[in-house]
């Protein structure tokens, strides 16, 4: 017995402010201007992606407390750029990373209801919690939240925003312009949500969306956004792309669907992944070395070295031995870097730095090799038809349901993948060559969300037309 | 021109060419801004709020025969960004109730998408519906009485506090636009670093209602600084006007009305001590036809279908285009840099303006003929301001 060949869903993720985009190389593009953003969504719309993916950060990075200057700094607003970019695209889905702890629920809700009317359904909202005091600073709530309460504010924020969005059903406006009723009933949108965090009520001012709602994305990997995950979220954007951390954690997150009532496809599970393209294997690997030595410059070097050792090493040489010394352990997560999630997951410093020595000796590594080394390898490597048939193979194997790209280079750089590798996959079966449906959760293969209660006993309640 | 639903009239929703099914499409937003740049106009407003419309102007109510439901504007003028190329977008926000840290990346972003032709109209909110779907804040409502009773020094305080608020909001819009340079960004292959961080600031705004650090997280915008606009019907907002937009929209009924504000404005102007430009357009609700009489016919029209006669902050001018354009140069002389109309229905009226009125004030030489500018700052004749922390630093 043969399984139905899984659909490969890709998406592809605006390079971000990590030291993966590589700024350095002639071919990079504008991280700001609109026609940067064009591009990509419009390459990718080409390649028949599912959706494309912005990150955020609500403070520029700061290291050993000074902005933090050797990756891309700087980003649009999330909303606005992706209603811009409704303007151009046709099918792509807009999946922006929107915090709940910087933002209101009653706003949110509205600027993503406004953006699925604006791109005819194509909206979704990645939800995450912010960790700090530090990003706190910029907003006018502050937002320091102890690790225990964010999950819960995020939940609640998510179920006060579905709240919202199911505050009208779709059936209120008829504008019927002889009888003179533009609504079919009076107190629409009407909702009210008490809970430890928000105390609100009212009536909500955006007509029910296209898709109902926006399609919820979650990127927690704890055990805490496993479960949010699989009670609420439509999608899961992973870090988890090689193959047996991958198994296990779909295999994880998709057992956990059934105690809340949920089916395995109604969870997408998509990991960042990187690639890189040769005409042979052996090109390839070589042009993912070089490209790996550019995403971890002399300078890059040093600063992911203070992250670990937690002090100025700005006089080490990037080109020698790693320091003899240990971390410093005073102060963990405190001064040396703020702002990104990564400087939390150096759990035991002097542990990792004496394994890091250890791999160095080992394979005769200066600094910046080791470097190259610990961080980031790109995911799949290789001819376009070596790549096509790794993805094919570990979605049809549950690692995951597809991949959210990750280029190297803006904006340009998902193109020899639209080029080379899609039709590959469309020559496989497993990727679609026309778009079949028109919203996001159609690319998804998400069935329509039901309109919340039926309401037509109250529209038959007179209605008050002064 | 400014652009709200199927236009100003409570009834324009009603009239045989208007969409009322179409006001939350994209389609919709995209051919009215096309149709106010075919017309060379320097700007649209949208407008936009935190709650349900509402004919009782301070609280919720719970009418079935308007237009109800509306999306946000900052979102509606990047969704037409794209798809026009000279006149400027002007979406509304309220500033009492939102973060501007998060508007200030929002109009710059939108200033990016439109290649330098954004503005943002700042509102503040005293309605207590809008208080309650945030929960942060009480909020003591502005009333009918309070309106009445303008020079009661409570309702005073009242007002003072909330426009206070949205000046330091707009100083910190300010502020972050300016926190890069415009040549932060370096790209030094040598020494591997992405932007000189000497040319980024942090910009440590301490207000009374919040403190914001900055820099902020999107690089300076092609204007610089994109165009601040607020709306203002008495002395308190005047100050916020004088202080700290760019643009000024105000409701004069006469010549001589006109002449007062703008006399007032420029006071507090030289008050507070501004040395750059600050434009005063008058808002005028207008209903345009080819005879006075059949203009007079469509208002009346028009009032009984809603079962009142319209009100309006702003003058209501029913007319032709060549009396509106006598009106319009008569008021000028009054001192007024321009004039925001709003289409008393839609497309009636804002085909009227394009298609009738335009050409009739370019017959007398009082308007474009061509787009002069590729922003908004250049339509309005506002050069390109320095950097406030560039000029610190030199």
């Amino acid at each position: 017995m043969t399984k139905p060949l899984k659909q490969v869903h890709l998406a592809a993720h605006f390079p971000g402010v990590n030291n993966t985009t590589v700024w350095s190389d002639p071919a990079a593009g504008s991280h700001i201007e609109f026609e940067s953003f064009k591009e990509f969504a419009q390459i990718a719309e080409r390649g028949r992606f599912d959706f494309m993916f912005l990150a955020e950060g609500l403070r520029l990075r700061e290291q050993a407390g000074k902005i933090y200057d050797l990756d891309v700094v700087g980003r649009p607003d999330t909303f606005t750029v992706l209603a811009a970019l409704a303007a151009v695209t046709d099918h792509l889905g807009l999946t922006g990373t929107i915090n709940s702890t910087f933002n209101e629920p009653y706003e949110v809700a509205r600027q993503f209801a406004s953006l699925d009317w604006l791109s005819d359904g194509r909206a979704a909202w990645n939800v995450v919690t912010s960790w700090d005091a530090f990003t706190g600073e910029n907003f006018r709530r502050g937002g320091y939240l102890p690790q225990d309460e964010r999950y819960e504010r995020a939940q609640n924020f998510l179920d006060t925003a579905l709240t919202l969005w199911d505050s009208w059903a779709g059936d209120e406006i008829i504008a019927d312009k002889e009888s003179g009723r533009f609504l079919s009933r009076p107190d629409v949108g009407a909702f009210e949500r008490h809970d430890k965090h928000f105390d609100i009520e009212g009536h909500f001012n955006v007509p029910r969306s296209p898709q109902g709602r926006p399609v919820i994305f979650q990127a927690g990997e704890s055990d805490t956004g496993r479960e949010f995950a699989a009670a609420r979220a439509d999608a899961i954007f992973s870090r988890y792309s090689q193959y047996d951390e991958g198994r296990a954690f779909y295999t994880d997150v998709k057992g956990r669907l059934a105690k809340y009532g949920r089916k395995p496809d109604e969870l997408l599970i998509l990991p960042a992944a990187t690639f890189v393209l040769g005409d042979t294997d052996e090109e390839a690997q070589e042009a993912a070395r070089e490209i790996r030595f550019q995403q971890v410059s002399p300078a890059t070097t040093i600063a992911f070295l203070e992250q670990l050792w937690n002090t100025d090493l700005s006089d080490h040489d990037p080109d020698g031995p790693l320091p003899d010394f240990d971390p410093v352990e005073t102060d963990v997560n405190g001064l040396i870097s703020q702002g990104r999630a990564s400087a939390r997951r150096h759990g035991d410093r002097v542990e990792t730095a004496r394994q890091w020595r250890a791999k160095a000796e080992a394979e005769g590594l200066t600094t910046r090799e080791l470097i190259v080394e610990v961080t980031g390898r790109q995911a799949f490597v290789g001819t376009p038809r070596t790549v096509a048939e790794t993805i094919n193979r570990f979605v049809q194997d549950d690692v995951s349901d597809g991949f959210i790209l990750v280029s190297h280079l803006t904006p340009s750089g998902l193109e020899p993948f639209v080029e080379k590798v899609v039709p590959i996959l469309q020559e496989l079966g497993v990727h679609r060559t026309e778009y079949d449906g028109t919203t996001l959760r159609d690319n998804l293969g998400l069935a329509p969300l039901p309109a919340p209660a039926a309401t037509s006993d109250e529209a038959d309640r007179s209605a008050v037309s002064a | 021109m400014a652009l709200d639903g199927a236009g100003w009239h409570p009834a324009a929703w009603r009239e045989a060419d208007a969409q009322p099914e179409a006001l939350l499409s994209p389609r919709y937003w995209t051919a009215l801004v096309q149709q106010a740049e075919r017309g060379l106009l320097d700007l649209v407003t949208f407008e936009d709020g935190l709650a349900l419309q509402s004919d009782t102007k301070f609280t919720a109510d719970v009418r079935t025969d308007r237009v109800r439901g509306l999306l946000d504007a900052v979102l509606i003028a990047a969704r037409v960004a794209p798809r026009t190329s000279h006149i400027g977008l002007v979406p509304t926000a309220v500033v009492t109730h939102t973060e501007p840290f998060h508007l200030s990346k929002a109009v710059a972003t939108l200033d990016y998408a439109s290649t330098g032709r954004a503005g943002i109209r700042v509102r503040v909110s005293s309605r207590v519906d809008e208080a309650a779907h945030f929960g942060r804040r009480h909020v003591v409502p502005f009333t009918a009485a309070d309106r009445a009773d303008l020079d009661n020094p409570v309702v005073q305080n009242r007002l003072t506090d909330y426009f206070d608020e949205a000046a330091e909001y707009v100083e910190v819009l300010r502020r972050l636009w300016d926190s890069w340079e415009d040549d932060a960004e370096i790209r030094d292959v040598a020494t591997g670093r992405f932007v000189d961080r000497d040319k980024l600031h942090y910009i440590d705004f301490e207000g009374h209602r919040f403190s914001v650090k900055g820099p902020s997280i999107t690089p300076r915008p092609p204007q610089g600084q994109p165009i601040v606009a607020a709306l203002g019907h008495a002395d308190i907002p005047y100050d916020l006007i004088a202080s700290s937009a760019d643009l000024g929209f105000v409701t004069p009924h006469s010549a001589q009305d006109a002449v007062e504000i703008v006399g007032a404005i420029r006071a507090k102007q030289a008050a507070a001590r501004r040395t750059d430009d600050v434009h005063v357009f008058a808002d005028l609700v207008v209903f345009l036809d080819n005879d006075p009489a059949t203009a007079r016919a469509r208002k009346e029209r028009l009032d009984e279908v809603a079962g009142d006669a319209y009100s309006s902050d702003a003058e209501i001018f029913v007319g032709t285009s060549i009396e509106l354009a006598d009106l319009l140069q008569e008021w000028q002389a009054s001192g007024l840099t321009g004039f925001r109309l709003r289409p008393g229905a839609i497309p009636h009226d804002l085909t009227a303006i394009t298609d009738s009125l335009v050409p009739e004030l370019q017959r007398r030489g009082a308007f474009r003929t061509a787009y002069e500018a590729d922003t908004l700052r250049g339509l309005l004749g506002l050069s390109r301001p320095a950097n406030r922390y560039a000029q610190e630093a030199s």
